[in-house]
């Protein structure tokens, strides 16, 4: 995963609370393999009408180029699926900006390079009401925490782990061998504490 | 002298192998329980040749895709979700529960029975509704698919600790008024973001009082309030459920894990982030009227009036009238199982109302496992189904997300014990309303959203 701290690129609005996982991608989509992309099911079934045919009026469809969601609260909430992040990620979105995300959602962003931006609900009408006729091109830089558009520059809020892991785009797997002996002590002092951890069924 | 602890500290402390200058933890994970979903995992495993860490304390279990139609032809893709599973199952020697297995079922609902979950584990999977497992004063939390292919790895995980927050219910709940009302309660009270960034922990008589089947239900909500860990700590309930499972401890290992396990409570003195309250007695049988677990009221109650632009397309999607009563709503059909409501206990008081009654409309009942299945047909439950024209079926995931094509049509209306009731969750335009096993019971007798308690009346409960 390639790490960044600047991005520039069109916002649009869709401007709805509850935006949840189920929204994001749909369950019938979700035994198709990464290669193949996930980006056409971002939000299918919101975005298509029941013939499956796209809705004009739609944010996501009118504009070309989005890389920026400005969405309502408690964006991704619901499930584990990380299907929902690649959904966004391969649809080209890098930032969704709201006033609130679902936990398990929030750290599978952070995890495919998606910045969860927490906003306050003050500056959210704000970013609302300048994007409410028209998509625009919103700055986002990590080292500073802001979002600028236009003469106006919004705070947002991210945890510093990962403001971290975003910048650099770690990879965690690599990061933890770094600490193989710490947790092979570990388990050797849990297997002799608890040794009921480690379980062998009745035959 | 020490500060006084909550039980998450405690389970945070035990787990903690270290913890980086930004404040994330690594943390030992006890139990890592992977299902057909979890094919994105193995993908990366493979991708970098890496192997699973911890084979024996890795298990698989087939449930999202399963089809609750057993011996009929299954689709391709499903199929193939359920063979990936068994595939990478073998290929890194993880115990596995197929369809053949007579323990197989949803993860939620095996763990527990096979006595994998455990007072003082940490419990990884791949599910949002991994909270669950918190009912036994474990930490258990649910993980996206690149923390899945960390835990495989490594038998770790990196994490935040969460702040504490307590829901404290006192008090006796009144008849037909179960777990299930006690969460849709609670978070048609606090919100779906009530309790984001937080771990609950459950506490007063009336969750005391709860059988396990109960602590689990409960437990299972918790992420639908925005809280990714619920938890209650273990007490005589506890135990009396855990012992004789088939990889419970035993013998002295039994009596030391107990000790051990007598000490995961919250210090009298230990403070919380959040402290919430609620009396048990003015818990009415709770449902949902729209498109998220907050957007819940008592059965009594009437539809909003006061409408935001969110309630308004909640209604208009559920095709509602603001202002009209909740009961009376019609149903076209209905749905018992889940891993929040698919245990005996859920099926013995749905049974309690469909006993000798008909069900007016369609629906299927899912036990959520083999073996609860087995013990409701030892007990005559499914033929008190059948006899009410419902369908007795396999168990596994089934319409409470429809990934194995049980699905509620476009514009219909079901009453279901399931978990979440988001747009399109059981189907393209499906109109979920979530309640308890006994209240889908009452609509499927009725035909319609109705109060089960009149239903109880003269019944053994």
């Amino acid at each position: 995963m390639a790490g960044w701290t600047k991005h520039t690129g069109t916002a649009v609005l869709l401007a709805r609370d509850n935006i949840d996982t189920d929204q994001l991608i749909p369950a019938r989509f979700m035994s198709v393999p990464r290669s193949e992309g996930y980006g056409e099911y971002l939000l299918y079934d919101v975005r298509r009408d029941a013939t499956g045919q796209p809705e004009r009026d739609f944010p996501l469809n009118r504009v070309k180029g989005v890389s920026v969601l400005v969405a309502g609260q408690n964006f991704g909430s619901g499930s584990s699926r990380e299907a929902a992040v690649y959904a966004l990620v391969d649809a080209g979105i890098r930032a969704v900006i709201a006033p609130g995300f679902g936990d398990i959602f929030a750290g599978n962003a952070v995890n495919n390079g998606l910045l969860p931006a927490q906003v306050t609900p003050d500056d959210w009408q704000a970013l609302r009401n300048a994007l409410s006729d028209a998509p625009r091109d919103l700055s986002i830089d990590l080292a500073t925490l802001c979002i600028q558009g236009g003469d106006n520059t919004i705070p947002f809020q991210l945890s510093e782990n990962w403001r971290t892991k975003l910048i650099h785009g770690w990879d965690d797997i690599d990061l933890t061998l770094h600490h193989a002996d710490d947790i092979a002590r570990h388990r050797r002092a849990l297997h002799e504490r608890q040794p009921w951890v480690f379980p062998a069924p009745d035959a | 002298m020490s500060a006084p602890q909550t039980l998450l500290d405690r389970l945070w402390s035990s787990h903690e192998i270290l913890q980086r200058d930004d404040g994330t933890s690594l943390l030992w994970v006890d139990r890592h329980l992977v299902h057909e979903g979890s094919h994105h995992a193995f993908a990366k495993l493979a991708a970098r040749k890496a192997h699973v860490a911890e084979p024996s304390l890795t298990f698989a279990v087939v449930d999202h895709y399963a089809p609750t139609r057993r011996g009929r032809d299954v689709a391709p893709d499903i199929a193939g979700m359920m063979k990936t599973l068994e595939d990478n199952a073998r290929a890194h020697d993880l115990t596995l529960y197929d369809l053949d297995h007579p323990a197989q079922g949803i993860v939620h609902v095996v763990g527990p029975e096979q006595g994998l979950t455990l007072p003082g584990l940490l419990i990884n999977c791949g599910d949002s509704h991994t909270s669950t497992h918190g009912a036994f004063g474990a930490l258990a939390f649910g993980i996206g698919a690149t923390e899945v292919a960390h835990v495989l790895s490594t038998q770790t995980v990196w994490q935040r600790k969460p702040d504490a927050m307590r829901i404290t219910v006192d008090g006796t709940l009144g008849p037909g008024v179960s777990a299930k009302d006690i969460a849709l309660n609670w978070i048609a009270r606090l919100g779906t973001s009530g309790a984001q960034g937080h771990a609950i922990e459950y506490a007063g008589s009336a969750v005391r009082g709860l059988s396990m089947e109960g602590r689990m239900t409960l437990c299972n909500l918790s992420i639908e309030g925005g809280a990714r860990f619920g938890m209650v700590a273990p007490d005589a309930v506890t135990l009396d459920y855990i012992k004789g499972r088939p990889f419970a401890p035993k013998g002295p290992d039994w009596d030391r894990a107990v000790q051990l396990w007598d000490g995961l409570t919250s210090d009298t003195a230990a403070g919380f982030h959040k402290d919430v309250y609620f009396d048990a007695a003015e818990i009415a049988p709770t449902v949902t009227w729209g498109t998220s677990p907050e957007q819940a009221a008592p059965v009594t109650a009437n539809l909003p009036n006061d409408l935001t632009q969110t309630t308004t397309e909640a209604l208009e999607y559920m095709g509602l009238s603001p202002g009209a009563p909740i009961a009376g709503t019609p149903v076209d059909q209905v749905f018992i199982g889940s891993c929040t409501n698919g245990r005996i206990e859920d099926l013995r008081a749905a049974a309690a109302v469909l006993s000798g009654r008909r069900a007016r409309v369609p629906g299927i009942v899912s036990p959520g496992s083999a073996l609860v299945k087995m013990q409701a047909e030892q007990e005559g439950l499914d033929q008190i189904f059948s006899n009410a024209g419902l369908e007795w079926v396999a168990s596994g995931c089934s319409m409470c997300v429809g990934m194995n094509g049980d699905l509620v049509a476009a514009g219909k209306r079901c009453a279901s014990s399931t978990n979440r009731n988001f747009r399109g969750r059981q189907g393209r335009g499906a109109r979920t309303h979530l309640m308890s096993p006994a209240m889908v019971a009452a609509a499927a007798v009725t035909g319609a959203i109705s109060d089960v308690r009149p239903l109880l009346e003269g019944r053994a409960v």
